[in-house]
Order: structure tokens, then C-alpha cells, then sequence
């Protein structure tokens, strides 16, 4: 019992990035083990997807076919099954939305201790894991004394997986009556559409909790104006219902990838920074010198926004 | 019908912190209620709003300070308040397992109809505990919710989830069932001052390990924090010193020579 199972993310006939991801994060944990890499995909197309994973580092694939699209059921309910014929140390799952709505069932019904949103995972005698506190202001260490574990994966983290392999593909016998689950996924919606598209803005001009009140958004409306840019925002701002939901950049927004990309009173959460570290040049005015935002930033004041903002506006008039 | 909402007081780090041992030091702490967790609040008041005879009971755990959070939720709506807490959780380093055992106990003494709880705690950030208690107690459930409707006759829930990238998942989820609650499902209301008055005579029942059923081998936990540290800065970014308007034409002069600014 050294192996490794990890459980890939698709949507829509998609494999999504963060399962080739998983499959590094994967790969070096079974070396720290000394076991191998297994890799589950279920449901919609797997044999096409089982084809797209085919990657370097993969020992074996194996597909459940099962419904078109995720259910937390199936995918709970399919882990637990593939986890006990396999019998791994580990299981990896990602945290994504959809990690989030199944994994946590999975290390419930396997009764083993559950370690959400790793950045880094270590095994010397037992696993070692490595996650963010406080907003990402800190980091800590995690050590579970208890084998087999179940562990969530931040996207992002590791580096994708891309080289592909022959890899032995398993059609795994798992019986699910989607009519018999209690949540029914009815379709999806696109959000966020509108008269502008920020996604193919050159210039955004992006807000964040750091304007406070609702009516000071006219100082930054000011700026768009002057500079022609396009106003964009963080989700704190989309939540109080201040600016439209197809303003929203992040994970659960739109991704952009400006020329200039100005983060105004933005802390530079990861989710947010998911959706624009695309941009050719950033810069950040925060007055929180600590701010993660800081991290990714080309250009940098720590200054009041309050000050600033109006002198550049100065700048323009 | 009767809903649950698990709130928890979470701890916010000052600007300029230090670590002591595997924690931020408690003078550079602030403690509030958990921002998704105010949304959970609202979601269950608005549905005792709609309905008649909706009884709404939050539940925490946390040690005595945590009644400060608990009075808000009072304060907002919430009917009344259990707080689970002894000196055996207090000494417990409580994992997503841990946390389930204990609130599951609080559903098999309320026996609600439908229980909310936030996305995740702001926090420590696990994001777990709602689906893993909703798979221990056998209801069924629904991760990252921002938008819900309920049929009138309380059977099923028509919820989104907000899925990466501005795409959500429209689901059915039959009742009882547990929800967790993600920001802009609606807008929290603030307590009123009528409303924080009436909180202080709202009743908050405390209840210990033994009181539930449990004993201490619920709370054991096999993950430890063992470390602590700032993350090194990666930022090789060129600041602009000076006074504001200094700043502002020094950022300026870089937008100019991007071309980005039509003049």
C-alpha cells in the first residue's frame, strides 16, 4: 500500500488544467511513497479523456462511465469504490468547485483524515502538507499520523503534466442510477453577459474592497473616463451589488489578459489573481505593503488610494 | 420546518503581525463572524420570512468570546443559538472529522429540515465541513450555492452553483439537504438596533461533549499544525516613492509609454 489516486476534473467535454496538474502533484508524491499513480476519470467521454491523459507518470487510467456531466454522488460514490479495490495510501482530488462538492464526502465515507486546498505536499514517515492561512498571509505545515489520506489540490500550484505515454486504460464496473441521486443537475448558465466584455479590454481599470463605499466608485469611473479605460472589478465589489457580474475578474469570473491591468485597493486573493496574472504588465496601488497582490506586480505603490487616484486623474485632465 | 445554520467566529490577521509558535499571536487577532456564514444567516432569515412556522437555529462551536458573533446572528434574525464547547474540544486541534461528529450530534438533538452553512471559513479555508456532515447525517446537499429557491411545499430546492470561469450549475436538490452558502446569494442586512436588543435575551443553550453523547475520542484529530511562516515575498515590482502626486506621475509616465491611455 504506496499508491497514489488521483481523481481527474473535466466539464463540458473538457479536461480541465488542473488534472494534468494533479497528475504532477500525483506523480511526485508516489516517487515519495515508492508506489504508483492511478488516475480515475469518471464520467461523460472517458475513453476520449482517458486518451487526453495519457500522460507521462501515469501508471494506470481507469474509466467509469457513468452519466455525462458531474454528480457529487457518482463521483463520491466511484472514488470510494476505485479507493477500496485499489487500496492507496493517498487519495487527490482537486479543489476545485466540483472538488469541493464531493471530496469531502469521500473522506467521510472512508473515514480518513481529509487535508483541503494543499499548495505543497511532502512524505517522510508520514504526510506532510502545505497550506495557506488568514487570506494568504501566511503559510503553515500540516502533519496527518493517520494513513490513507484524502487531499484536496489548489489549482495552480504544480506544473502540468504535458508529455504524453502509453498508459494501460481499466474500464472500472461501477453501477450509479443518476435517477436515484438527491441533487439533479438540470444544465448551466454563462453568466456575466453584458454590453462590455472586459475579456477583450486592453486596459482595465479594476477596484476592490479598498474603496469602501459604493459612491466612491465615481473617483474610479473618473479615471476609466479620463484614461479610456474599462472598468473592472474584484468579487467583493460584485457581491455588494456595486458593479455587474460581467465586471467580475477571478476564478469564478472572467479571466482577462489586458496590456495594462491597474488593481486598485485589490489584496490580490488567489482566486482573483487566477483571472488576471495573464496581463502583460500589472500594477497595484494598495496600502497594505504586504499585499499578495504585491507578489505579481510590476509596477507598485503602497499609498492611499484616496491620494493617489485623484493626482492621476490630474495626470490625464 | 426547522433550518440549521453552522456559523463560526474566524480570526482576522492585522496588516503587521508575528507569529508566535504555530499561530499569529492573539493581540494581532480580530475576531468576527465568518463572512459566508452571514450569508448563510440571511438565506435561512428570508426563508422564515416567506414561510410560517420556520424556526432558524445557529450553531457554533467556539469557546465563551464566540457569543459576541453568535448575538450578531441573534441580533439578525436567528431564533436562538447552540454553542458547543468544554475544556476536551478547547484542548482539541479540531479537523473537518471532528467538526462533523460534533455537529452531527447537534442535528440528531434538533432534527432540522434543512441545514445551511458557509462556503468556507475565511479563515483556515478547508471548505469541507458542510458536505462532509451532509454525507455523515444522510441528507442530501449542494457545494458553492449563489442562488436558491425553494418549492413551496419544502420538498426541493432549485439551486445554482457557481462553477470557475462565470458559469453556474443549475441543480435540484431534494430536502432535507444540506446547502453551503457562497457569497452575493444575497445581501446580508445589518442588525438593527431594535434587533441587537432583542438578541440579548435570546436564548444561547451550551452544550459539552458529554451533553451530545460524545467523549473526547470525537474530538481527537490526526492532522497537527506544525508550522507556521510568512511566505517569502516573490514581488520584484519597481515602486514609486515619493508623495501621492509624485506617485501619480511616475504611474503616469508608465501608462504613456504603454500606449494604453488615449490622450
Amino acid at each position: 500500500m504506496s499508491d497514489v489516486l488521483a481523481v481527474a476534473d473535466h466539464r463540458r467535454g473538457a479536461v480541465r488544467d488542473v488534472s494534468f496538474e494533479l497528475v504532477r502533484a500525483g506523480r511526485e508524491l508516489a516517487d515519495d511513497l515508492g508506489g504508483e499513480l492511478h488516475l480515475a476519470v469518471i464520467a461523460g467521454d472517458v475513453d476520449e479523456f482517458a486518451d487526453r491523459l495519457s500522460l507521462a507518470g501515469v501508471d494506470a487510467i481507469h474509466t467509469v462511465e457513468a452519466g455525462e456531466e458531474f454528480n457529487h454522488d457518482l463521483y463520491a460514490g466511484a472514488t470510494v469504490a476505485l479507493f477500496e479495490e485499489l487500496g492507496p495510501t493517498a487519495v487527490l482530488m482537486p479543489n476545485s468547485v466540483n472538488g469541493l462538492d464531493y471530496a469531502p464526502a469521500v473522506a467521510n465515507r472512508l473515514d480518513v483524515p481529509l487535508v483541503a486546498d494543499a499548495v505543497d505536499l511532502a512524505y517522510d514517515d508520514g504526510l506532510e502538507a502545505t497550506r495557506e492561512m488568514y487570506g494568504s498571509k501566511v503559510e503553515t505545515t500540516l502533519e496527518v499520523s493517520e494513513e490513507p489520506v484524502a487531499v484536496t489540490v489548489r489549482g495552480g500550484e504544480w506544473p502540468a503534466v504535458e508529455e504524453t505515454a502509453d498508459v494501460p486504460v481499466d474500464a472500472f464496473e461501477y453501477d450509479f442510477d443518476e435517477s436515484a441521486s438527491g441533487a439533479r443537475v438540470q444544465g448551466f448558465q454563462e453568466v456575466g453577459a453584458g454590453d462590455v466584455d472586459i475579456a477583450d479590454a486592453e486596459f482595465l481599470v479594476s477596484i476592490g474592497r479598498g474603496i469602501e463605499e459604493e459612491e466612491n466608485l465615481e473617483l474610479i469611473e473618473e479615471l476609466a473616463e479620463v484614461t479610456g479605460a474599462t472598468m473592472s472589478s474584484s468579487r467583493p465589489i460584485v457581491d455588494s451589488g456595486w458593479l455587474p457580474k460581467n465586471r467580475q475578474v477571478g476564478q469564478s469570473g472572467k479571466q482577462v489578459t489586458p496590456d495594462v491591468y491597474l488593481a486598485i485597493g485589490i489584496s490580490g486573493a488567489v482566486q482573483h489573481v487566477a483571472g488576471m496574472k495573464g496581463a502583460e504588465t500589472i500594477i497595484a496601488i494598495n496600502t497594505d505593503p504586504n499585499a499578495p497582490i504585491f507578489d505579481i506586480a510590476d509596477y507598485g505603490i503602497v499609498g492611499d488610494l484616496f491620494d493617489v487616484v485623484p493626482a492621476l486623474i490630474d495626470q490625464f485632465e | 420546518m426547522k433550518i440549521l445554520v453552522t456559523v463560526k467566529e474566524v480570526a482576522e490577521a492585522a496588516d503587521d503581525f508575528e507569529i508566535e509558535g504555530t499561530d499569529i499571536g492573539e493581540q494581532f487577532l480580530e475576531y468576527d463572524l465568518n463572512e459566508w456564514d452571514d450569508y448563510a444567516v440571511e438565506a435561512a432569515v428570508q426563508l422564515s420570512e416567506t414561510y410560517d412556522d420556520v424556526e432558524v437555529v445557529s450553531a457554533t462551536i467556539g469557546p465563551e468570546r464566540s457569543e459576541e458573533t453568535i448575538r450578531m446572528a441573534l441580533a439578525k434574525g436567528v431564533d436562538r443559538a447552540i454553542r458547543v464547547w468544554d475544556d476536551d474540544v478547547a484542548a482539541a486541534d479540531l479537523d473537518v472529522a471532528a467538526k462533523t461528529r460534533l455537529f452531527a450530534a447537534v442535528v440528531e438533538e434538533e432534527e432540522p429540515d434543512l441545514v445551511l452553512s458557509g462556503v468556507q471559513a475565511a479563515d483556515d479555508g478547508f471548505g469541507a465541513t458542510g458536505v462532509s456532515l451532509a454525507d455523515e447525517i444522510g441528507f442530501d446537499w449542494a457545494a458553492v450555492v449563489n442562488h436558491l429557491e425553494t418549492e413551496d411545499d419544502l420538498s426541493l430546492a432549485h439551486v445554482h452553483r457557481e462553477l470557475e470561469g462565470g458559469i453556474e450549475e443549475l441543480t435540484d436538490v431534494d430536502l432535507p439537504a444540506v446547502l453551503t452558502i457562497q457569497t452575493g446569494l444575497n445581501e446580508p442586512r445589518y442588525a438593527s438596533l431594535r434587533g441587537i436588543r432583542q438578541a440579548q435575551s435570546k436564548e444561547i443553550a451550551e452544550f459539552g461533549l458529554a451533553d451530545l453523547g460524545l467523549d473526547a475520542d470525537a474530538v481527537a484529530s490526526p492532522i497537527s499544525r506544525t508550522g507556521m511562516y510568512e511566505p517569502e515575498t516573490e514581488s520584484d515590482a519597481t515602486y514609486f516613492d515619493g508623495a501621492a502626486d509624485e506617485q501619480a506621475a511616475e504611474l503616469a509616465a508608465v501608462l504613456r509609454e504603454k500606449g494604453v491611455v488615449s490622450e
